[in-house]
């Protein structure tokens, strides 16, 4: 995985210095809270209900051992023990005090991390594919592309005054398990008829209080255009989007006002007024980048065969663990979902087991996914069953990836300001009613994912079932919505009616759920028979 | 008037300064106000004349003015770029790098303040306006 | 009752206005009636206290409860980790929250 040169590791220090220097300033009064918010966000740090939260960049979700203990050794020196993996593939920690932020940066600096771009009104970190480097239906790692884009996109000095956040996805495969076209700005890398590389080009998706699946934009640019094309991308956006309502910036609304062709005009002329100033990044500097991510020493007489003689294992290897593209090896996924757990939430000691784990058998690296787990890309098969015996021990081992109980939820109401609901206790409620291993595995791939409010970072528009917590007369009521996905056939969930209380929304997901399985015709997951039959029978189940 | 802090060597011009949409009929104007949401591209074909261009921060989130310099600069503009209105010392750097070469902000600016912040960073990622070399290009010679 | 709460400057801790100083207890807080914007400002201008703002509570034989769940909430800590919260010895104390 990619490390730093002298020259990042100095811009990484230049931020730490910059942002002691604020946050001291703050401190002494020199700034106001008006005037030092702005500068926090663009740090990372956030003041919500119980103290300061920092966010930290995991770039497109990638990590290695050392960086994961450094991220266990903060949750214990200056927060409470535990941490929690947010739907971008980063961290935040809850209980962080203003006084103790900047040395917090410097310890992550010695790893190689930063909290820059994490929040506020700018470029944010860049997501990928967990499997990136690791899964046979790639074409190349896009991780390469991410980096490259990322430092180009660090401390940009046209685009730092944004009119919001800008959310860059890069994927390689057909299927997509980045939500990229959930995004701001999406890469697919994609090969033409001349065989050669390029990106499908994906702009103006996105979540929030307005969502929309983004369109196509450009359905082949060469990839050593990647920085100017986003350059026009970012310039028509901070030209032209409203400035009026904060609600109405984002770059989709602009794409939905204009209209994708319109859009794609203005991009393509701007881009043709960059050009001649062409600041492209040469092919060398890519090719650096590469080497950093060429496929570890992969064992070629590593064993086919799986011993899957112990049911609980065997479980787990079909619901968890994924095929590699080199033989003897294989994905593996670590749920941090199990029954009675908080989505994403991993304590210190379960932060640094897995960085022992991942340095004993996944090559040293590990991945943080949208869905809030870990990956562990490159296992070989004879030590899945000594893994997971480990991960088992330490409660990281519930076999539930993509079905029902693996929940995406955002923070909600127990730790968010923005939020109006909970969403926690409404994911271990029903994480707790399909508990059993042998019904949710029936049901098959599912996902449920809850959101405290409309900002939706629990993604609840992108939901196979979604819920969105909302106030209702100063109680908490959820809305439920069927049909989303984030994936490669993407879509946006629609509400069912009516919202319900706590144990209401429970009960309707239950309802849901059994409709499904008497309308279910051979092999359809939930969101194939919603889409046959639409909303109407489920509707019916649930109110009348 | 407000204190002006300059990175140039020649006189600051004085003459009265116009909206982009008159500046194209008043063919001995010199100076011209661009505002947040104005089309700089307007200005392009009158370059030649132009001495002092001024773009107006109405808030400092909008950050629409870096583009407006950053254009100027791309269509070989030598002149004045002067930033005003709501421009904070933690804007200096990125406004420097668009192009932007005085500053007479609503509230003055400390200058020793300023030159700190402007020499915190060594290195940039991406070229800009200014002459400072991107990362990737010390890296490959 | 009308209480002024905010998040301290430095620890970001909930803190809730005593009458003459900041405490962590909302049991401490007291009714500031109506006339608390000079005093919002002069404890922000203190920088003791992070962006204060008053709230709807009711009076209660143990202590000021406020009107919108979010500051009850607050009050206490995150309902799903009572043992991160203010009374984590308490198995019941988070029972008037929600």
């Amino acid at each position: 995985m990619y490390q730093y040169d002298k020259y990042d590791q100095k811009m990484v220090d230049a931020r730490v210095a910059e942002f002691r220097d604020q946050a001291n300033r703050r401190i002494a009064g020199e700034l106001t809270e008006d005037q030092f918010k702005p500068l926090r966000l663009k740090n990372g740090l956030y003041l919500q209900l119980h103290a300061y939260m920092l966010r930290v960049a995991i770039p497109y979700g990638t990590l290695n051992s050392r960086q994961m203990r450094m991220l266990a050794t903060i949750a214990r020196k200056y927060d409470r023990g535990y941490a929690h993996f947010t739907t971008r593939q980063n961290i935040q920690y809850n209980w962080i005090k203003l006084e103790q932020a900047a040395d917090i940066l410097a310890d992550l600096s010695t790893v190689e991390m930063h909290a820059i771009q994490t929040s506020g009104e700018s470029i944010r970190n860049v997501s990928s594919d967990q499997y990136a480097g690791a899964t046979a239906d790639e074409i190349v790692d896009p991780r390469p592309y991410a980096e490259l884009i990322r430092q180009a996109t660090s401390f940009h000095p046209e685009f730092s005054y944004m009119p919001r956040k800008f959310k860059i996805a890069v994927i390689a495969s057909d299927e997509d398990r980045a939500a990229m076209r959930l995004h701001d700005l999406g890469f697919k890398l994609v090969r033409n008829d001349k065989g050669e590389l390029g990106f499908e080009v994906y702009v103006g998706g996105g979540m929030g209080r307005t969502p929309f699946v983004s369109p196509l934009i450009r359905d082949f640019l060469p990839v050593d255009q990647m920085f100017s094309y986003t350059e026009a991308v970012l310039r028509v956006w901070n030209r032209w989007a409203r400035r009026d309502n904060i609600h109405k910036q984002r770059i989709k609304i602009l794409v939905h006002e204009w209209g994708a062709e319109k859009m794609k005009e203005k991009i393509e002329a701007e881009w043709q007024e960059i050009l001649p100033n062409a600041s492209d990044i040469p092919r060398k500097e890519l090719e650096r980048i590469a080497t950093y991510f060429e496929a570890p020493a992969f064992d070629d007489e590593a064993a086919e065969e799986i011993d899957l003689s112990d049911p609980d294992f065997k479980i787990w290897v079909d619901q968890n663990v994924r095929p590699h593209k080199h033989p003897g090896y294989a994905i593996a996924n670590i749920s941090l979902k199990p029954v009675k757990g908080i989505p994403g939430d991993a304590s210190a000691d379960q932060i640094d087991l897995m960085a022992d784990l991942a340095e004993q058998y996944s090559f040293d690296e590990l991945r943080v996914t949208h869905a809030q787990n870990i990956v562990f890309a490159h296992v070989k098969k004879s030590d899945l069953y000594a893994l997971w015996q480990k991960l088992d021990a330490a409660g990281l081992a519930p076999a539930n990836i993509d079905l029902i109980s693996d929940i995406i939820a955002c923070p909600g109401l127990d730790y968010c300001s923005l939020a109006n609901a909970r969403s926690i206790p409404v994911a271990q409620k029903i994480a707790e009613r399909f508990s059993d291993a042998e019904a949710q595995r029936d049901l098959g791939e599912l996902k449920l994912k809850i959101s405290g409010c409309i900002n939706a970072c629990g993604h609840h528009h992108s939901g196979h079932i979604g819920i969105l917590g909302v106030d209702r007369k100063g109680t908490e009521n959820y809305q439920l919505l069927l049909g989303g996905s984030g994936a490669e056939d993407a879509s946006l969930g629609k509400i069912t009616g009516p919202g319900f209380d706590e144990d209401g929304i429970v009960n309707a997901v239950a309802t849901t759920v059994s409709k499904y399985k008497e309308l279910r015709e051979d092999g359809e997951r939930f969101l194939d028979t919603y889409r046959r039959v639409g909303m109407a029978p489920f509707k019916e189940a649930l109110y009348d | 008037m407000t204190d002006i802090l300059r990175y140039r060597d020649d006189d600051a011009p004085m003459e009265p300064v116009v909206t982009i949409s008159s500046f194209a009929d008043q063919s001995n104007s010199s100076a011209v106000l661009i505002e947040a949401g104005d089309d700089v591209r307007d200005l392009l074909p009158h370059l030649d004349r132009l001495k002092l261009a001024v773009v107006d921060f109405p808030r400092f989130r909008d950050g629409r003015g870096y583009s407006s310099a950053r254009i100027l600069r791309e269509a070989g503009y030598k002149g004045e770029i002067r930033a005003i209105g709501d421009v904070l010392v933690d804007q200096i750097w990125h406004m420097r790098r668009c192009g932007f070469d005085s500053f007479a902000p609503n509230s003055p600016l400390d200058p020793k303040v300023v030159e700190e912040s402007l020499n915190r960073y060594e290195h940039v990622y991406q070229p800009a306006a200014d002459d400072a070399v991107p990362i990737w290009k010390l890296r490959h010679g | 009752m009308k209480i002024l709460t905010g998040n301290d400057l430095k620890t970001g801790d909930v803190i809730w206005w005593t009458g003459s100083d900041w405490s962590r207890h909302i049991e401490d807080a007291v009714d500031v009636g109506e006339n608390f914007e000079a005093l919002l400002h002069q404890e922000e201008a203190a920088r003791r206290v992070n962006t204060p703002y008053a709230i709807d509570a009711t009076a209660t034989e143990d202590g000021p409860r406020p009107a919108h769940i979010k500051d009850r909430v607050r009050a206490l800590g995150p309902t799903v980790r009572p043992d991160l919260t203010l009374k984590p010895a308490d198995p019941e104390a988070g029972n008037w929250i929600i």
